[in-house]
């Protein structure tokens, strides 16, 4: 307690030292915290552009395009008990070509449950014009497929798949799921209709499935496997798919990592230079504190305090202004006309920074701290 | 007078320094104190009073000897049992008067009471008020101790030596700084307490006017003690 008031009143009274250190601390946390929020939405941003809209799991006959997947109930029941698995959907899909307005386009025809895929793709959200597929023939068609084909929400246009009876379906509705290779090659429809297309009788080729931590899905995948134990089925995840992707992101992870590190580190450097000074300015009021019979150990907290103080007061102003930095940056990027970026505050990652910002200016209180612990009054009595 | 049980008491004490060269400067002392007495400790520069008195004080070690306080050796205490002995039985006023620069004279004098306690007490700011008033500095209470002036500043030394109620008050040439009508006032608080709270008193000075004014004079020479006078 009388440390405490002793530190406070140590830092309040050099007040110009503590002022250039505090603001010292807080330009360096606010680095640091811009740093780590704006890579940190980049690549939730990229990862969300990659695995947002589509299955981060995804269970295949290992026969390949086509091939049915056996006992398929059992399967779904199966992935559903699986941890970290959020949603598992069944998928029947195929190659088609589609006609109308006499022009074709090759297409791939996704047959799903809306209520189960809605985990993994958001269709709901997605649909711009008209409404989801409600019965079986009717089908949901991408912006940039419906551009080409001229195609409006009530039209008809025709599905053709070699070796089978060309089917007609009707557009219930028009779909933006924001990715262009999706939208100009999608066309999205119930189970039925699908297996009608493809000639599937009642089988499904696919299990797709969303995960909890989209980083853990080649875990979750592995323990899919495992308790699947069918050689008869594939089971790919989104990660070996996009392995550059996360290459490039664990380096740029691992460069923002090692920045941040850096200035925590200069920031524990500069407090201990500060306190290493103040325990020498302040030997006389140690040494007559402890002739006066304060505890060495109570002499060594006023130093971690000092640093405590120094470290909270620093690193709210920092944080704060670090977020100032971030929405400048953001709205300056807006206004230039680039795509703004998607950036959001990670609350747990503010939290993080300024738990470790305290700590570890509370640490480089501890050298100041046992050299103040150490010091004998009669050292300092002992000189005019 | 008071009781006269014995409050301190050195056995054999030697005092080494340890360096290049060893330098002994305390041979052999052996002293005993009453409580409630009021000595002075007098001597050449150089004769050992500093040292005796940090020794008797808890803040340093003889080198061979004992020092008991109130009937306690001290060499069997660890040093936070030291701290707790000087904060509640030992006052200190230093020959350079260190007050913290940036407290009051009021929490300055505080400091001791607040070691030993998470706030002040009403009774204990009565207190202070009482003994910055009989110090002749009531009127500074709340200026900042870098503020005031050597003189002004030894006295609130003073003040915050006697804040807890001592048995023993150690001052080591605690009216270096002031005129000589301050020091016979500041004297005549000393005597004061002395009387009416039974602290031992041991004073190092120069002044021999004041010294023939206590009860007992120790003079020291050459790190033994030259003469020991008792009235
Ligand atoms: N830390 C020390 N190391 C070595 N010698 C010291 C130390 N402190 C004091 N001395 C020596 O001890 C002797 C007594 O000093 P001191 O007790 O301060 O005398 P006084 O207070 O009577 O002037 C002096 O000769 C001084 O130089
Ligand atoms: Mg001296």
């Amino acid at each position: 307690m009388l440390s405490f008031r002793l530190a406070a009143r140590f830092l309040s009274s050099g007040r110009t030292q503590t002022l250039l250190i505090i603001s010292g601390i807080a330009i360096a946390i606010a680095v640091q915290v811009f740093i780590g929020l704006l890579i940190g939405s980049l690549q939730r941003g990229l990862v969300d552009r990659t695995v947002g809209n589509a299955p981060q799991v995804t269970i295949e006959a290992e026969l390949g395009v086509g091939a049915t997947i056996s006992q398929w109930q059992t399967v779904l029941d199966e992935v559903r008990q699986v941890d970290g698995v959020t949603t598992a959907s069944p998928s029947a899909a195929g190659s088609a070509f589609v006609a109308a307005q006499d022009r074709q386009t090759p297409a791939q025809v996704r047959g799903l449950d809306l209520d189960e895929a809605e985990g993994i793709y958001g269709l709901r959200d997605a649909v711009y014009e008209g409404s989801v597929f409600k019965e079986t023939g009717e089908v949901l068609v991408g912006r940039q497929m419906a551009e080409a084909l001229q195609l409006e929400p009530g039209d008809t246009l025709r599905l053709l798949v070699p070796e089978q009876a060309p089917t007609d379906v009707t557009v219930a509705g028009l779909y933006d799921l924001r990715v262009a290779e999706i939208n100009e090659r999608w066309v999205v429809t119930g189970i039925a209709t699908a297996q009608s297309v493809f000639a599937l009788g009642d089988e499904i080729t696919a299990i797709e499935v969303a995960v909890e931590d989209v980083f853990a899905a080649d875990a979750v995948a592995e323990n899919i496997g495992t308790r699947l134990g069918r050689a008869d089925l594939s089971i790919g995840n989104w990660k070996e798919r996009n392995q550059e992707l996360l290459d490039g992101l664990e380096g740029q992870q691992i460069s923002s990592l090692v920045i941040q590190g850096a200035i925590i580190a200069s920031v524990v450097i500069a407090i201990a230079s500060i306190l290493a000074i103040s325990v020498l300015q302040k030997r006389r009021e140690i040494g007559i504190l402890k002739a006066m019979g304060i505890k060495d150990r109570d002499a060594s907290r006023i130093f971690l305090y000092q640093g405590f103080l120094i470290g909270l007061v620093g690193s709210i102003a920092g944080i704060l202004l670090g977020l100032g930095l971030l929405y400048a940056f953001t709205s300056y990027l807006a206004r230039e006309g680039d795509p703004l970026i998607a950036y959001e505050v990670d609350l747990q990652f503010l939290l993080l920074s300024w738990f470790i910002a305290v700590t570890a200016s509370t640490l480089a209180g501890v050298i100041p701290a046992r050299r103040s612990a150490r010091l004998s009054p009669v050292e300092v009595i002992n000189e005019g | 007078m008071k009781d006269n049980g014995r409050i301190l008491e050195l056995k054999g004490v030697d005092k080494v320094y340890t360096g290049t060269v060893d330098t002994q400067v305390l041979f052999d002392i052996n002293l005993e104190f009453e409580a409630g007495s009021f000595n002075s400790i007098v001597g050449q520069s150089g004769s050992g009073k500093t040292t005796l008195l940090n020794i008797i004080g808890t803040l340093d070690r003889p080198t061979r000897g004992e020092v008991i306080i109130a009937g306690q050796t001290t060499s069997n205490l660890s040093k936070d049992e030291l701290a707790v002995l000087r904060n509640r039985s030992i006052g200190f006023v230093f020959q350079f008067h260190y007050l913290l620069p940036e407290f009051t004279a009021m929490e300055n004098v505080l400091i001791p009471y607040l070691i030993g306690h998470r706030r002040p007490s009403p009774e204990i700011i009565a207190r202070a008020e009482e003994l910055l008033d009989l110090a002749g500095i009531a009127q500074v209470r709340n200026n900042l101790a870098r503020r005031m002036s050597g003189g002004q500043q030894q006295r609130v030394a003073i003040v915050r030596a006697l804040i807890n109620s001592p048995n023993i008050f150690l001052a080591d040439e605690p009216t270096g700084n002031l005129d000589s009508e301050s020091t016979v006032n500041i004297y005549r608080v000393f005597r004061d307490i002395n009387e009416k709270l039974g602290t031992t008193f041991l004073i190092v000075t120069h002044n021999r006017v004041i010294a023939e004014q206590t009860d007992r004079i120790v003079e020291m020479k050459d790190g033994r003690i030259e003469l020991d006078i008792r009235r």
